[in-house]
């Protein structure tokens, strides 16, 4: 039988319904008076062994707080007024709730065979039913993986699936013509194109056999975009309407206007560096991986071969970073796409060599502007406010049960995320020097670890690397899945203490792919025999090929030398961890999956890792013409412009987000994401000490600049990397011990223009990289992020790269922060200011231009300000030099919004007003204010400091632009000209309105 | 002079085991462990071995059902015995955020005697776990998860670990069930009369939040931070100690320059107050 516990809030405390009822309130509606947020149990049983007093008995003891709520056994106690919702799970999707609950009945010596959760909300008033189904669908409940109901379902039976019936499926493959393989990896979804499909007819046309259903899944899993980069890997010849020679441009077509044409290309010529080839063999390994390789740094581990990338700490200890991204199911399931998101990227370092312990996490997101008119949101897109919201708690929620501080992040917005937001997610861990490298041998056992395999996340890697359509949230909902936190988190402890005892010879991590990938790419060079049957299932009913290629969350597979098995088992269930031998290494480089003794697949691991085609692609690009961009604005004040810009979603302050994360916890926090009087200003980067006791420190940061990638991605690049530099630096990183880590979420690069600003980007990063010393050690790549609408229109996020910094700090005492410290205090701006307002903040808030536009936003003439890579890292330098030798009191790098944004950031962060001049800033007015040229660093003094400050500067430029007072008051003139006059606190609370959620 | 040997409790969702252990070394500790709780239970009396016990921050068992719930009722169901002895035995328990709600959820916090039941609303069940049902911890007012710095002054002179009279403290709170909720008026009468409630939220200069946000992170009644039983020997708490232990642990460190930690008292107390007796 199964019995149905009720509990709701007593009184009239009620934070989940008074949160809900604002989401409602959000939407417009304004006839839901209150909302009752109730939480509902299924204990199923069997009559014999669960009484009705067991379930009260659970009730009372286990399920109810007898202070703050009622709980009733039987039918819904809130029926009596008002409209009443219940949200239950669909089959199959996880409910970590229900697990942990079950145990801790079972704990209580009651016998449930199964338990169950659900939601219940009563919305009070006199909603419409429409205004009840836009409540249901917005606000209560994700269609995706949850079925919302009017009214109370009572004690619904739980879905019972069948036993899986075996049948071994063969797909005739070698008489198809290039028709049938296209409908082949069509119908199959295996994202697979003719070229990639005539390759595997002819591997079995040698063999001389038809395919199975699951050697198919294997190879497109193995070849998808998402686990094997292939466009980033492949020969790219570029065209950019012209040809190079040693001797430099040359006109392609002589027959057209010479004037016309001389002009094309003396425009060319100024937008495209000279680094930039024709050809490249291999476009990552010609630039990212070549600047690394040419910077050659001993203090790198190891670099793009393992999960993540792996660079010297101290002595004993190394750290490795990563960053993923997880943007297509964030789209559909935001909350669950982010925690899975962030729960597969801490595996990336678990898995990394022997294995890391995650000490840091990172999170940057890229989404539509908050206010969307919700009548011009696009078919089967979610509100970017509900986005944000899911993704920010989805985040939270992981980041935050795994124990690991988030301590970096950033957030950037612009209308083309809206089908498409992005959502990348990083991980750092501290390892052994000694247990950098894996050395899986023939003969380990093959031992999965962590949760169970469920239908969940099936074609996570192949959905992943197509584009979005107004369908999908349909068709790909099993591609989403639901992290349970406590399951990676019990893994994690326990694979501690097994790498300290050293149980096992390699790890890494089932992500993308599931099993196929984890396996293949472990036994590459070994073979494997696999013995499906034998992975422990959540649920009957999967197929042998969805047990091989589910993408189910908190697994990781180990390689277990046979001596050691016994141990190791006996020390994951002595911590209640599930660890299961599924197979074993092989010595013949040939991968076997066998299904209750059947043999069900058999390929080569050659074939499956080598036999993708090598691919040539095109790619163009053409600088967008300028378009005389208007400025309606313009007669603006610069006060009220600056408070604009403040307000700005990408200035604003994110306070609402980052205290959501445990930014603290493990203890080792040195510099936070908030600093200041208040605790509220935004830092630049952070630090933390992932040893206690030892003074040493890791810096994170982030650059990012998307803005720019519309105008000239080559340059877009580069102020990436000198963000990301200059962040690292105002906190205190060692200007030699930086590496970066790129991240590129493009549009579909099978279009020659998009793979154009791709190859511009990937040059721009290994120019930048060896003119700053920072070697790439890690990326990762997400591209086709195109939303194709129902009408057949296709937004295209703009080219987005993300850099991630991460240095190390000699000795954390001398950390510095960017909040302004003292009145009396100089502030100097070192580096040079570009007269350019191009690709700035600025332009944005003084356009008349429709702010949920869906295309590029037009350009004002001129040149975007250019990273000088001579200047640039003489001046990172320099300031990283200033702050080591501690004469500065705050430092805070000048970025989106200009230096105006950046001394407004300090004095409304040190509770201080601030008096200067900007003769010094070699620009007019607007530009020397709202300007965004790169490697521009502010840094406080005390005045007796000052000269001996500047001496250790050197040449590079400098200007004295003021004092901090303690009348909190920001005056800046500029040519004589009064051109800023604010109260430090308006301008405050201009910047936090906006997301004071 | 008495060794002092120190345990920090680990389960599956507890994460704050590692800086915990750390600051309790900083705080004068012999010997400091950290066992899973799955080895108490099969041998519990192996807590015999420790007299200083530490149940961490961390979100055990994912907070299910509610924070700190499941762990609680492992408590109860499996160490009763081993727990009553090691207090009776003049030992010293200490439960930091999720370490504070299991403590309240098991019954070991507050310590008050049964009290009779005050009217009640609603429901056709009606809870009837034991000493717990007088008081609770459950979500802030704000329904979400926050970390942020508190002001926090010692209000109990029973209070081994930080007894009344000292000047406030500044420690960080990161928790999203942290408000403390009682049964009744009289529930809290009896907390004030016998001089339980050890930390209440304040500000900067000591003066009293008065049911503030965000001087009171949490909605928390009488602004109560953290809780002793009578001997002052068991002490639970919202804020986090062992994070501020380290003097670069403080916010505002670039300011103010590097000064002692104000949570490392609590660790440095406890040790002394073990070494005296």
């Amino acid at each position: 039988m199964i019995y149905r516990i009720e509990i709701v809030p007593r009184g009239d405390v009620d934070p989940v319904g008074a949160g809900t009822l604002n989401e409602i309130r959000t939407l417009g509606i304004a006839s839901v008076s209150a909302v009752t947020a109730g939480r509902v149990f299924l204990l199923e049983g069997d009559d014999r062994k669960l009484s009705a007093d067991d379930v009260r008995r659970v009730a009372a003891e286990l399920l109810a707080d007898p202070v703050v709520e009622t709980f009733g056994v039987g039918d819904t106690q809130l029926a009596d007024r008002g409209v009443l919702v219940e949200v239950h799970y669909k089959p199959g999707v996880m409910d970590p709730v229900a697990l942990s609950t079950a145990a801790a009945i079972a704990d209580m010596g009651v016998a449930a065979d199964s338990v169950r959760t659900a939601r219940i909300y009563r919305l009070a008033g006199k909603p419409s039913d429409a205004e009840v189904q836009t409540i249901m669908a917005r606000v209560l409940a994700n269609d995706c993986i949850e079925q919302a109901v009017v009214g109370s379902l009572g004690a619904a039976p739980p879905p019972h699936a069948p036993e899986h019936a075996f049948r071994k499926v063969t797909v005739p493959i070698r008489d198809l013509d290039d028709a049938g393989l296209k409908k082949l990896s069509e119908r199959g979804h295996l994202f697979l194109n003719v070229t990639e499909m005539r390759g595997i007819q002819d591997y079995f046309r040698r063999v001389g056999r038809e395919p199975s259903d699951i050697e198919l899944e294997t190879l497109a899993q193995t070849w998808s975009e998402h686990c094997v980069h292939k466009t980033l890997k492949s020969r790219v010849e570029c065209d950019f309407g012209f040809s190079i020679s040693d001797s430099g441009l040359e006109e392609k077509d002589a027959k057209g206007e010479a004037g016309a044409i001389q002009s094309t290309i003396e425009n060319l010529k100024s937008k495209i560096p000279p680094t930039v080839r024709r050809v490249y063999e291999n476009l990552l390994a010609d630039t990212i991986a070549a600047a690394t390789k040419k910077l050659n740094k001993p203090w790198c581990i190891s670099v793009f071969k393992d999960n993540a990338g792996v660079i010297e700490f101290d002595d004993k200890h190394a750290v490795c970073f990563k960053v993923e991204t997880h943007n297509h199911p964030s789209a559909i399931e935001p909350y669950g796409g982010a925690a899975t998101g962030i729960g597969g990227c801490i595996r990336d370092p678990m898995g990394t060599g022997l294995g890391a312990k995650p000490v840091a996490n990172t999170d940057i997101f890229c989404f539509a502007p908050p206010d969307w008119p919700v009548a011009r949101l696009p078919k089967g897109v979610l509100h970017p406010r509900r986005v944000m919201r899911g993704v920010v708690s989805g985040v939270r929620d992981y980041g935050n049960r795994m124990g690991i501080p988030t301590v970096n992040g950033a957030l950037f917005f612009d209308p083309r995320y809206l089908g498409n937001p992005l959502v990348f997610c990083g991980n750092v861990g501290l390892m052994d020097r000694d247990k950098c490298f894996k050395n899986a041998a023939s003969g380990d056992a093959i031992v999965v670890v962590g949760g169970r395999t469920g239908r969940d996340g099936i074609h996570g890697a192949t959905f992943s690397s197509g584009e979005m359509t107004h369908t999908h949230e349909d068709e790909f909902s099993h591609a989403v899945q639901i992290g349970n936190a406590i399951t990676e988190k019990k893994m994690t402890d326990v694979l501690q203490e097994a790498r300290r005892r050293g149980l096992y010879s390699a790890i890494t991590d089932c992500g993308a792919g599931g099993l196929s990938s984890a396996v293949g790419e472990m036994g590459e060079t070994l073979g494997a025999q696999v013995n499906l049957e034998t992975v422990p299932l959540k649920y009957a009913g999967l197929s042998y090929t969805e047990i091989w290629i589910s993408e189910a969350q908190e697994r990781m597979v180990l390689a277990v030398p046979q001596k050691d098995v016994a141990a190791l088992l006996a020390l994951f269930a002595s911590e209640d961890v599930e660890a299961t031998v599924i197979g074993t290494f092989a010595d013949d480089r040939i991968l076997r999956l066998s299904y209750k003794g059947e043999p069900v697949g058999e390929l080569e691991m050659e074939f499956l890792h080598d036999g993708l085609p090598k691919y040539t692609r095109k790619a163009e690009w053409r600088p967008a013409p300028p378009s005389a961009l208007r400025t309606p604005h313009s007669a603006l004040s610069h006060t009220d412009a600056l408070k604009r810009l403040l307000g700005h979603w990408n200035i604003a302050s994110k306070e609402w987000v980052v205290r959501q994360y445990d930014h603290e916890v493990q203890g080792g926090s040195v510099i936070k994401p908030l600093v200041g009087a208040v605790n509220d200003g935004p830092g630049d980067g952070a630090v933390f000490q992932p040893v206690l006791g030892s003074p040493r420190g890791v810096a994170l940061a982030c650059g990012m600049s998307p803005r720019l990638g519309d105008i000239d991605p080559y340059q877009m690049a580069l102020h990436a990397i000198d963000e990301c530099v200059r962040n690292l630096v105002c906190v205190g990183a060692d200007i030699d011990r930086i590496a970066i880590l790129d991240n590129f979420c493009w549009g579909n690069c099978a279009k020659p223009d998009r793979l154009g600003s791709l190859v511009l980007a990937a040059q721009a990063c290994y120019d930048g990289a060896l003119a700053y010393g920072t070697p790439f050690i890690s990326g990762k790549d997400s591209l086709n992020n195109e939303f194709v609408a129902a009408d057949g229109s296709v937004i295209t996020i703009p080219p987005t790269l993300l850099i991630s910094g991460i240095a190390i700090v000699a000795d954390v005492t001398r950390c510095a922060s960017m909040d302004a410290k003292a009145d009396d205090n100089v502030l100097l701006l070192v580096g040079a200011t570009q007269d350019s307002l191009t690709g700035s903040h600025y332009e944005l808030v003084t356009s008349d231009r429709d702010p949920h536009a869906l295309q590029a936003p037009p350009l004002a003439a001129g040149a975007p300000p250019v990273v000088d890579l001579k200047q640039g890292p003489r001046i990172a330098r320099a300031v990283a030099g200033a702050i080591a030798a501690g004469g500065v009191r705050a430092a805070h790098d000048c970025s989106e919004g200009g230096l105006a944004v950046a001394i407004a950031e300090m004095c409304l962060a040190g509770g201080l007003g601030f008096a200067g001049e900007l003769d010094a800033v070699n620009a007019d007015a607007a530009a020397a204010l709202f300007g965004e040229s790169p490697s521009r660093y502010l840094l406080e003094v005390e005045p007796a400091k000052l000269d001996a400050l500047r001496k250790s500067l050197g040449d590079v430029p400098s200007a004295v632009l003021g004092k901090f007072a303690a009348k909190p008051t920001l005056t800046l003139t500029h040519r004589g000209a009064k051109v800023i006059e604010a109260d430090v606190a308006a301008l405050k609370q201009a910047w936090q309105q906006p997301l004071a959620w | 002079m008495s060794k002092v040997n120190a345990l920090v409790l680990r389960a599956a969702g507890v994460n704050c085991n590692e800086e915990t252990a750390y600051a309790l070394t900083l705080g004068g500790a012999d010997c400091v462990e950290q066992l899973h709780v799955n080895r108490l239970i099969e041998k519990p009396d192996a807590l015999d071995r420790f007299n200083f016990l530490v149940v961490p921050g961390g979100f055990s068992y994912g907070d299910d059902i509610s924070a700190g719930r499941i762990l609680a009722k492992q408590l109860e169901l499996h160490l009763g015995d081993a727990l009553r002895r090691f207090v009776s035995a003049g030992k010293l328990v200490l439960g930091i955020c999720n370490g504070f709600q299991v403590l309240v959820k098991a019954g070991l916090l507050p310590g008050l005697p049964p009290m009779p039941a005050g009217p009640t609303a609603g429901g056709n069940g009606q809870a009837t776990a034991g000493a717990n049902a007088l008081l609770t911890i459950t979500a802030n007012d704000r329904g979400r998860f926050e970390d942020r710095w508190v002001h926090l002054t010692p209000a109990s002179r029973r209070n081994v670990f930080l007894p009344a009279g000292g000047p406030p403290i500044y420690l960080p709170i990161a928790h999203g069930e942290g408000k403390l909720a009682v049964r009744d008026a009289a529930v809290l009468t009896a907390l004030q009369e016998n001089d339980l409630v050890a930390v209440r939220y304040a500000s900067a200069d000591g003066s009293a939040a008065g049911g503030v946000f965000p001087l009171n992170p949490n909605g928390a009644v009488d602004d109560i931070a953290g809780l002793c039983d009578p001997t002052g020997q068991i002490f639970g708490l919202m804020p986090h100690p062992e994070r501020h232990s380290i003097p670069t642990q403080h916010p505002q460190w670039t300011r103010r320059g590097l000064k002692p930690a104000d949570g490392l008292a609590v660790f440095t107390n406890g040790v002394q107050f073990l070494r005296r007796s």
